[in-house]
């Protein structure tokens, strides 16, 4: 295959900065719930919802 | 609200996951195997010319740069909606949608200037009005993001960041427009999706594109918000912890008639 | 509507009062302005003739870089000794204030740019071959940055990373700017040809909208 080595780095680097910018967000999604006592965890709720302080 | 929750994860979003997941991997296949080069042979000395392999990078790059303006347009409408409205919810959307739109906004301008080396025989271009303005764009919404992440006081940051957001948005035809004029060369113009013999597989890997990183996008703007909508909470319960430890410190009787029992949160 | 621009002149006198007395811009942005030029001297190592070519470009550039401190300048006078919330206390709209604060900036901006010009035809030799074209697109030029960077200035104040977060924010959406300041020196300066004047029209633009974009935002912003 012609210019394989664009297309790698092409593809590759947009896979693995999605899939490491993801892998970011489900840590500090985890680290985050364990800090919210679970009374508080509102996303669970339908937008538009006022939280606190709204 | 029942069951484990100790991750932003649901039974939405997983499925969600999933799904980007799989497309990603059949958008590779038809990426790589399924769809042809653009190989081209000149009408006199027969040789051939195109992008040859080089095309399959806008299977990735072109979904990515609709997925881009869909997510900063989204920040924007949502700042609007802070700024009528005033409540978290929109407060927290456009922040999300402003940094996943960044890692968009990123990789598009890096996937474009590798597909622009091959095909352009250049990393970067001067003047192409495309390629100008995404990178004011990108360099609009870093500084957005700059200014979310200085540690004030959520409402005027919220407010600001809104007003940045509305401005960035509003400068962009300016910016277009000025480059425009500037050179009135693009190269982006002698472009692909016109010259492309867009044939039945590469139209439908393009749209296949479109709705994979469509899911892929939503996917990650989906844990953003919740990731975002959880600082939130988090920071407001760990004040209203310290509200609290301070209470039980003083332990005083009187002070808890006047204040009313502020233990058991906000 | 009287009233509001009546304030702005007020604020804007003493903005420039404090200028004059405290010299900030004669004895250190200016200085720093003409310090730019001289650096694209040494670093471009070139003669006369490409440093003429370039001359518009390096000029707006050092107005920009110039334009930071200023506007720091700017919002940092009100934020000594509490000084905004006296303002706010006035009874002032926050629409007078910007205008006047931005208004000072730009005066200063304009004689920033008079001296950035004598400084490109001493140290680069350019000629002035269409002075009604470039005092018009410097004046226009001048509003765009002053209100653009007096809106951004309030955006950037009081979060303790003011110096390095302004910047960032502002220059990229001074680009347009820029691109329409620089081209239509090029033209007024003979450096390239060039229709000034269908620059001239974004600059007015630009211009505009910055100026009501920043009156309507700086009360969003100062109202708590």
């Amino acid at each position: 295959m012609t210019h394989l080595a664009y297309l790698v780095a092409g593809w590759g680097i947009a896979l693995v900065v999605l899939g490491v910018y993801g892998f970011g967000l489900l840590r500090r999604g985890r680290r985050l719930t364990g800090q919210v006592p679970a009374g508080q965890r509102r996303w669970l709720t339908s937008p538009g919802d006022d939280g606190r302080g709204g | 609200m029942t069951g484990r929750r100790d991750t932003t994860g649901s039974a939405g979003s997983r499925l969600l996951g999933v799904s980007a997941l799989v497309g990603v991997a059949v958008l590779l296949l038809f990426a790589f195997v399924l769809t042809d080069p653009d190989v081209r042979v000149h009408p006199t000395t027969g040789e051939e010319f195109g992008q040859f392999d080089a095309v399959r990078l806008l299977y990735l790059h072109v979904p990515m740069a609709v997925l881009t303006y869909a997510a900063y347009i989204l920040c924007a409408a949502a700042s609007v909606g802070y700024l009528v409205r005033r409540t978290p919810w929109w407060d927290v959307t456009a922040y999300a949608a402003a940094e996943v739109g960044t890692v968009f906004c990123g990789l598009v301008l890096v996937t474009g200037s590798i597909w622009g080396r091959p095909v352009w025989n250049t990393w970067w271009e001067w003047g192409d009005v495309r390629l100008m303005t995404t990178l004011v764009l990108f360099l609009l919404f870093l500084g957005y993001l700059a200014l979310r992440r200085t540690t004030v006081d959520p409402r005027h940051q919220a407010r600001r960041a809104a007003v940045v957001a509305l401005v960035a948005v509003l400068d962009i035809p300016l910016v277009n427009r000025s480059v425009e004029w500037w050179e009135n060369r693009t190269l982006h113009q002698q472009s692909t999706l016109a010259e492309l013999k867009i044939q039945d597989l590469t139209l439908f890997t393009l749209m296949l594109g479109f709705v994979v990183f469509g899911l892929v996008g939503a996917w990650l703007l989906l844990h953003r918000f919740r990731v975002g909508w959880l600082e939130q909470a988090a920071a407001e319960h760990g004040v209203a912890m310290a509200i609290a430890e301070r209470h039980a410190e003083l332990d005083m009787p009187d002070v808890d008639a006047a204040v009313g029992d502020a233990g058991d949160g906000p | 509507m009287r009233e509001v621009f009546a304030d702005a002149l007020l604020i804007a006198a003493k903005d420039l009062r404090i200028e004059a007395r405290s010299r900030v811009l004669v004895n250190q942005v200016a200085p720093f302005a003409l310090l730019v030029l001289v650096l694209f001297g040494f670093a471009l190592d070139a003669d006369q003739r490409t440093l003429r070519t370039f001359a518009p470009g390096l000029l707006w550039v050092a107005v920009l870089l110039a334009s930071l401190l200023a506007v720091q300048r700017s919002t940092s006078l009100e934020h000594a000794d509490g000084a905004h919330t006296g303002l706010r206390l006035s009874g002032m709209a926050p629409s007078s204030v910007f205008l006047g604060k931005a208004a000072a900036v730009f005066v200063q901006l304009a004689v920033l740019e008079v001296l950035l010009v004598v400084g490109i035809v001493v140290l680069y030799g350019s000629t002035v071959e269409d002075p009604l074209l470039l005092v018009v697109s410097g004046l226009a030029a001048g509003v765009s940055v002053a209100a653009t960077g007096t809106l951004y200035g309030a955006l950037a104040s009081g979060l303790g990373v003011r110096e390095t977060l302004l910047p960032i924010l502002l220059l990229p959406v001074l680009a347009p700017v820029l691109i329409g300041a620089t081209r239509a020196f090029d033209d007024a300066l003979g450096a390239a040809a060039v229709d000034g004047w269908a620059w001239l029209g974004l600059l007015v633009v630009f211009g505009l909208v910055a100026t009501v974009l920043g009156a309507l935002a700086h009360g969003a912003l100062i109202e708590d």
